[in-house]
């Protein structure tokens, strides 16, 4: 059983692939790129598709997925929590 | 198996069309798909002083879909003879059955009626055809994401990517495109182009796009790119949506040509179609281009369809197979709970095109998804 999915092992990002995810809930991971498990305790209730931090975040970070920039912290993030558009948003237009 | 039509290429569905040149010929075609059963009409809004490079480019996707294999002859109906003849003339170029009405000096009943009668025989004739075997790199298969999430970069879009390679291998056509849809992993597309010129057409046809953006744009477009439905799947910038895009062009394909909108591919291989990232839209012009069968990830569960091409529906989002069962032909949800193979996913959706190709009817030909979305690129005169 995963909760949550990694795409590459330096992404800053999981894609939570369960329903009903609730804060305090123990997570497993999978790091599809290397077949890698993680685990980790989710702070903040997380609908299925939405993305976990996997590490603590100031603003002006970078936010990586695929191993690629996704766009840049504008609120402090902790390590667990829902990582949306409240606290990210792109670099770009 | 597929139909094969006079220029040689291999069609998968047998359809007789009638199109109309104009939004005034809507109401005709309607009509004679009535009267003639197994025939279609394919309404629109446009075609009325429209000029220069817009004007091309609706000539273009008529002809185009006209062209398109998946379409055995075409009756055409426009308000007048001359714009009528150029449609009819760029159709009959492909050696099908077409024939040109108008309705200026006759009429909608006596053209209602003309039309009528070719499209008995057209349908007659098209009713006889019979599928013959080819080989599955003669099915040309064109790809766009729609209502993506973040399943769709985890599962559905690396699943399509999964069959491109494999298709790529055999000596396919392909194509995929959504120009915006590609900002943040631009990078990545240029270093899949197989020479400079390549990468320097893609170039500028991206950077023309991020143009009319920046033009245009009122906010940083989280309205618009990412979709609502996309923000409330969990997508969060454009970057991430288009990375989660790329996956549609596997591991492996090198991208061998860059075409314009409706433009025909004339090499085997991936290609790039500048295109908008709206998927009624992209879908029409990927029809137009000549592809025969589509794939369409989707996240939260776009329902589109296309009046001659077929559109396979696949999906990873557990919920969404669930609450959408109909809509989807391929679900590849077992990838998200460490179940299934990419590998495994991408065979399934190969099983699929193929089973469609030989006859079996997409959920969005089922329920009748017949989107046919003309892309308008300025004001009319």
């Amino acid at each position: 059983m995963i909760h949550f999915v990694v795409h590459e092992p330096n992404d800053s990002v999981g894609v939570v692939v369960v329903e009903g995810v609730q804060s305090g809930a123990e997570l497993i991971g999978w790091v599809m790129d290397g077949d890698l498990t993680l685990h980790i305790k989710s702070e903040s209730e997380i609908p299925i598709g939405h993305k976990i931090s996997l590490k603590d975040f100031n603003p002006g970070d970078t936010v990586l997925k695929y191993g690629v920039d996704i766009g840049k912290v504008v609120a402090p993030i902790k390590k667990g929590e829902h990582l949306h558009v409240q606290n990210v948003k792109t670099k770009r237009w | 198996m597929g139909y094969r039509r006079e220029n040689g290429r291999m069609g998968i569905r047998n359809h007789v069309i009638i199109l109309p040149l104009d939004d005034l010929s809507n109401s005709a075609c309607e009509a004679v798909a009535n009267n003639i059963k197994g025939t279609m009409a394919i309404p629109h809004p446009y075609g009325r002083l429209q000029f220069g490079a817009d004007l091309d480019l609706h000539f273009r996707t008529l002809i185009g879909t006209g062209c398109n294999p998946n379409v055995y002859a075409v009756v055409v109906i426009g308000i007048e003879p001359q714009w009528t003849e150029i449609v009819v003339n760029g159709i009959r170029a492909s050696g099908k059955p077409v024939e040109g009405f108008w309705i200026e000096g006759n009429g909608d009943i006596a053209t209602i009626a003309s039309a009528s009668k070719a499209a008995y025989s057209m349908i007659k004739h098209a009713s006889k055809q019979q599928r013959v075997s080819a080989p599955l790199s003669e099915l040309w298969v064109s790809t766009k994401c729609g209502e993506s999430d973040t399943t769709s970069g985890c599962g559905s879009n690396p699943t399509v990517g999964n069959a491109f390679d494999k298709l790529y291998d055999i000596g396919s056509t392909l194509v995929f495109g959504e120009t915006t849809e590609l900002t943040g992993g631009e990078h990545l597309v240029e270093a899949r182009c197989r020479t400079d010129e390549i990468k320097s057409k893609f170039k500028f046809m991206f950077d023309r796009y991020q143009d009319i953006i920046e033009r245009h744009k009122t906010s940083d477009l989280s309205d618009s790119q990412p979709t609502k439905g996309n923000i409330a799947g969990g997508l969060t910038t454009i970057e991430e949506k288009a990375l989660g895009n790329i996956q549609k062009i596997g591991k492996k394909c090198m991208v061998d040509g860059v075409l314009d909108k409706a433009e025909e591919p004339k090499t085997s291989g991936l290609h790039f179609m500048d295109s908008s990232s709206a998927a009624a839209e992209m879908v029409t012009l990927c029809a137009a281009s000549g592809f025969a069968a589509h794939f369409f990830p989707t996240g939260q569960g776009n329902v589109i369809g296309n009046p001659i091409l077929p559109v396979i529906k696949l999906c990873a989002n557990p919920k969404t197979v669930r609450t959408m069962s109909e809509h989807i032909d391929v679900d590849v949800s077992g990838l998200l709970r460490r179940e299934e193979t990419m590998d495994s996913a991408g065979d399934k959706l190969l099983d699929c095109l193929i089973r469609t190709a030989n006859g079996e009817l997409t959920a969005a030909e089922i329920l009748g998804h017949r989107e046919f979305v003309l892309t308008r690129l300025y004001e009319s005169a």
